[in-house]
């Protein structure tokens, strides 16, 4: 098991954003979680990636290290990638740059980096970036002139570069054209061959798509884990979810 | 698969710094020196003291480009940096003026009248001419990097810490202006008379302190150039576009901008120091608030984010005032003000950025979008 949470609280002055949440996910898993605004999908993200601190539980990573003691640097150093669910990439840098600067790299304090160069290797590698997020063709471009798309690709990109034996993607496909949402989808399960990946979505088709486990979250709990046909044969599920995403489409 | 990591070096920016290297290193001194007085062609000794000054300003706006045009930490305190390295020149130059000051002491002649009898001890040091040009970068860099510290890694940010730094200059002016503070008051420090043993006054002393100014400024050009273009300049910007994202990829923010922020602080030093000899006074009134706000009119009308802009903004700006304030002394805050809100309004990239799009006749490839939301003035 790659990520253990075990009874994680989230308070915000009394509503429980994450309530006893117990969440595992195992080494090379593709897990998808679903559930209703305010479920508090983002939240466990957030933990997870030590942007938010839990009230109480723990997040244990790979061989019993505790996530909730480190800082979010730390947690990055350890391999917990995070992409977040606008695209945030450095628009006024190349996407040869964006990706150069996400590189592991043995150190990032301001001195090595003063005066790092990169190396045949390193360059080979965000070659290789580029090819999987299929963004060869724009890599000296600006970022900030990229389609909203190709962004969240690059975030993707970036995110992967630092080796992450575990990727937390926050609704990687809203506001994506049908054919873009494909193409995700097919780099998230390429992706999964290599690290345990962790995707947040509401939509239910592109979920059908890559997904092999959904685990449903509702109330900070999660209350229900399985396929894409056991979750939507689960009544509670229909009830709270799946019935209001209907009634909403 | 493309093979650079770093952009072609911006071959316009080159060529510029060759230009103005030419103007300001051989043709100026070159005008002053050759051509009679009564020839057209003749720059005064007083014009060519004049640009030395420019260029001191110029060192102190390429630091505030780094911080503010690049890394979008906007400081409104480069004035405080700036008075640290001309004060600690002008004790060294205070102190150089031995029996003929006014009253025929070995003291400054503010101490006599302020009945100071004996010289303070953190004036002492600065009988040497070393320690005075160690004192003028490293006293900034060194207060830069308490303050900094402080500050940064209390993940102070934006306007909070635009108005800490401003306040940071508010208290330095009343600091500087006490008797009490030993350092002249509201008079500062002036009559000097030589620099290791060179008499300030004579032309020539002006002439080749003109020229180390513009060494100086060549050299602090590309110092910053170089970092602008390592990594670490990327990530700077990086931090300007997607603070978190940088945070997410491993690195730790506030540590880079604690870096800049002391960078641009030797580089004001520096600035004051160059500037006290050829001035021939430094007080308070130099290093307060709106002398700071100065810097930061500066690097906007000259284009942030462009380390050239950041030199033209100063040189065009200072040369425009002393133009316009031999015709109209009393408009020239309204129309720095004036220039300011144009420039912010509906120049964005500066006077750099109109020069490109006249010449390229195409939309600029700036070095930085400005977002109106972060970072912005």
């Amino acid at each position: 098991m790659i990520l253990n949470c075990e009874n994680v609280v989230v308070d915000y002055d009394g509503f429980k954003a994450l309530n006893n949440c117990n969440f595992r996910v195992h080494y090379n898993e593709l897990r998808v979680v679903i559930g209703p605004n305010g479920a508090g999908k983002t939240t466990l993200l957030d933990v997870i990636c030590g942007k938010t601190k839990p009230s109480s539980g723990k997040v244990f990573f790979g061989h019993n290290i505790d996530l909730t003691t480190k800082n979010a640097e730390t947690i990055t150093k350890l391999g917990v990638g995070r992409k977040f669910q606008a695209p945030s990439v450095y628009s006024n840098l190349s996407v040869w740059q964006n990706l150069d600067l996400s590189l592991k790299r043995a150190s990032k304090g301001v001195f090595p980096t003063l005066f790092g160069k990169s190396t045949p290797a390193e360059r080979e590698r965000i070659g290789q970036a580029l090819e999987t997020i299929g963004l060869e063709n724009v890599a000296h471009e600006r970022a900030g002139s990229l389609s909203h798309g190709q962004k969240q690709w690059l975030e993707i990109g970036m995110v992967i570069l630092q080796d992450p034996s575990l990727l937390l993607v926050d609704e990687p496909v809203a506001g994506m054209s049908d054919k873009e949402t494909e193409q995700t989808g097919r780099l998230l399960q390429t992706l999964s061959e290599k690290q345990a990946i962790v995707v947040i979505e509401h939509d239910m088709e592109f979920v059908r798509q890559i997904a092999r486990v959904v685990t449903v979250l509702a109330e900070g709990t999660v209350i229900c884990e399985g396929t894409v046909e056991q979750v939507q044969a689960d009544d509670y599920v229909r009830e709270i979810y799946l019935g209001r995403a209907k009634v909403a489409h | 698969m493309p093979e650079q990591i770093l952009p072609k070096p911006d071959s316009r920016e080159t060529w510029s710094f060759y230009g103005a290297a030419l103007v300001f290193l051989v043709v100026l001194p070159l005008l002053n020196v050759l051509p009679s007085e009564d020839s057209w062609l003749h720059l005064s000794d007083f014009r060519l003291n004049q640009f030395g000054k420019f260029l001191c300003f110029a060192i102190l706006a390429l630091g505030l480009d780094l911080t503010w045009g690049y890394c979008g930490v906007l400081s409104l305190g480069q004035g405080v940096f700036f008075g640290f390295g001309a004060y600690c020149m002008g004790m060294y130059l205070a102190l150089q003026i031995g029996a003929e000051s006014v009253y025929g002491s070995d003291l400054p002649d503010f101490m006599v009248w302020t009945q100071v009898k004996e010289l303070p001890w953190f004036w002492v040091p600065f009988k040497n001419f070393g320690a005075g040009i160690l004192g003028a970068i490293l006293v900034p860099m060194i207060f830069a990097t308490v303050f900094g510290f402080l500050a940064f890694r209390s993940r102070i940010k934006g306007v909070y810490f635009a108005i800490i730094t401003q306040a940071l200059a508010f208290a330095a002016w009343l600091v500087f202006n006490r008797n009490e503070t030993r350092l002249g008051g509201t008079n500062g420090l002036t009559d000097f008379k030589q620099i290791l043993g060179y008499r300030l006054s004579d032309p020539s002393t002006q002439r080749a302190l003109y020229i180390m100014t513009a060494l100086a400024l060549a050299a602090s050009f590309l110092l910053c150039r170089w970092i602008v273009a390592s990594r670490a300049g990327k990530v700077l910007i990086a931090i300007r576009d997607s603070e978190s994202r940088v945070t997410f990829s491993g690195y730790t923010p506030w540590v880079y901008k604690l870096f800049v922020f002391v960078v641009a602080a030797g580089l004001a030093g520096l600035s004051g120091l160059l500037y006290v000899p050829q001035v021939g006074i430094i007080t308070p009134a130099q290093i307060g608030v709106l002398p700071s706000l100065e810097v930061v009119i500066w690097v906007a009308v000259g284009g942030r984010g462009t380390l050239m802009g950041a030199v033209l903004g100063a040189v065009t700006v200072n040369y425009g005032r002393s133009l316009l304030t031999n015709y109209f002394p009393e408009a020239w805050p309204f129309i720095l003000g004036g220039l300011f809100v144009v420039v912010v309004t509906m120049f964005p990239d500066g006077l750099i950025g109109m020069i490109r799009r006249l010449f390229a006749g195409r939309q600029p490839e700036p070095g930085l979008t400005v977002h109106k939301a972060q970072g912005g003035a």
